[in-house]
Parts: C-alpha cells; structure tokens; sequence
C-alpha cells in the first residue's frame, strides 16, 4: 500500500481523510468493524485540526512489526498546540464538543494514540490499529469451512 | 446535501443519502428543527443508514434534534444505524441521548404510532 497523504483545511476534507482511511484499513486485511473505528477516529482526529488549528495534514500508511500488519494514521498540524496534553488524555476536560472528546474516542477506537504537542508549535497524534489474527470473521469462516 | 425531508401524516421523514460534512450536519440539525416547528409535526425519523461513520460531532447533533423537539412535543426516532457503526458508538460511548431508534424505517413510523 502507497502511503496516502490528506491535506487538512476544510470539513469536506475529513470526509475524504476518513473514507480513504477506510479503504486502506480494509486494503491491509482489518475487519470492517476495525476499519469503522479507524475511519470514525480520523473523522475526530481531523475535526480537532480544522476546530483548533485550521490546517494540517493527515498520512495514512502500513507499518509491519513482528510478522503482525497495523495501519497507522498520523494527523499533524501547526497550530496553538495542546498546553496539557495528559490532562486531555485523562478526559479531565469535561467538554463533550471540543479536542478533549475527539482524543478520547480516539483512545477507545485504536489500539495505540500517542500525542506530542507544543504550545505554540502544533500537535501531532500518531494512532495505531494492528490486525487481529484471532479475528471473529475469522474464526466463523474456519468453522463454515 | 445529500438529504432529503418529506412529510408523511404528523411526521416528518429526513433521509440522509450519501455522508455529511460538518457543515452539511449543522444545516441538517437546523432544517429539523425549523420544518418540525414550520409543520407542527409530531415526530421526526432520520435514516441514517447511508453513513459509514457516525462521531461525536453528528451523535452531538442528533441528540440536539431529539431535545430541541422534544420540548416541543415531537419525538425524534433515529432508524437503520449500520451494525459496523453501532459497535464503534458503543466502544467510543457515543449514547445518543433523548434519542428514539429502530431498526429502519418502517420500525420507526410504528414506534411514533405507538
């Protein structure tokens, strides 16, 4: 899979960031309930870039780490940067509309979000989903076959 | 935008046809509100069984819907969310407060008769 690289500046671009997030978690052998998470944290994750910095970008790419595949989803951007970046990740901000609620579902929806933030210096969330071989889909095709 | 509003008896009938921006989502939020005001309609079904990602942001806006007709006295009935996207509602917590579901359309129009 080609890396895929989606410009952030508008809401029709989280649309298209989050689509073609699905279409590359299905492409790498993720569930569709797997691909649903990835595509509705992008959805967040991308909102978080419009509502707080405007712009940014979002790249989207397979990573291979000890035979197992993931897809890993990187949003960037430059804007004003999170100052408390545990507190947000601890769901300490009880605003259910702005950045905490997107990093939160994100958290639940992934298997792994890391944040890095500056003030001042922008934001970047990297996030993970790993395909599971102990799939249920996969498991209901061994017994039908 | 990929929605469409049609009236039918007391009710009204939003079928969403393809997926929303944020943008899209707040005029669609509004429209509700506004045509259910415009028809004194006594209930509201959204199809929503053509979007593939249902985040905070629309389940946001849908629960505003529900309350804002509510205190109107009309009942909002959310109707075909995808299985796919009910799981990764629940995993985010994502509950929909105020809102009516079914399984489609003809499952919501008796949920309003009843």
């Amino acid at each position: 899979m080609e890396e895929i690289r989606v410009p952030i500046r508008s809401d029709a671009d989280t649309v298209v960031a989050r689509q073609k997030g699905r279409a590359a978690a299905v492409a790498i052998g993720l569930s569709r309930t797997d691909a649903t998470f990835v595509a509705t944290a992008i959805s967040e994750i991308a909102r978080n870039i419009t509502s707080h910095a405007g712009s940014g970008e979002i790249v989207i790419r397979r990573v291979t780490q000890g035979g197992h595949d993931g897809l890993v989803v990187v949003a960037h951007d430059e804007g004003p940067g999170i100052p408390d970046v545990a507190a947000v990740l601890r769901h300490e901000y009880a605003s259910d509309a702005g950045l905490g609620i997107g990093l939160w579902g994100a958290q639940r929806l992934m298997d792994a979000v890391e944040v890095l933030s500056e003030p001042g210096r922008g934001t970047t969330v990297t996030m993970t989903k790993w395909c599971r071989f102990d799939d249920v889909g996969t498991l209901l095709g061994q017994r039908g076959a | 935008m990929g929605v469409s509003i049609l009236k039918q008896r007391d009710y009204l009938i939003a079928s969403i046809q393809s997926a929303l921006t944020d943008t899209e989502v707040v005029q669609l939020r509004d429209a509700l509100v506004a045509e259910v005001a415009r028809h004194r309609s006594r209930g509201v079904i959204v199809d929503v069984a053509a979007l593939d990602v249902i985040d905070s942001f629309v389940s946001r806006s849908l629960s505003t819907v529900a309350q804002t007709n509510r205190l109107r006295g009309a009942k909002t009935v959310v109707v075909g969310i995808q299985p796919d996207v009910a799981v990764a509602m629940s995993q985010f917590g994502l509950g929909l407060a105020d809102v009516h579901t079914a399984l489609d359309l003809e499952a919501g129009l008796e949920l309003l008769d009843g």
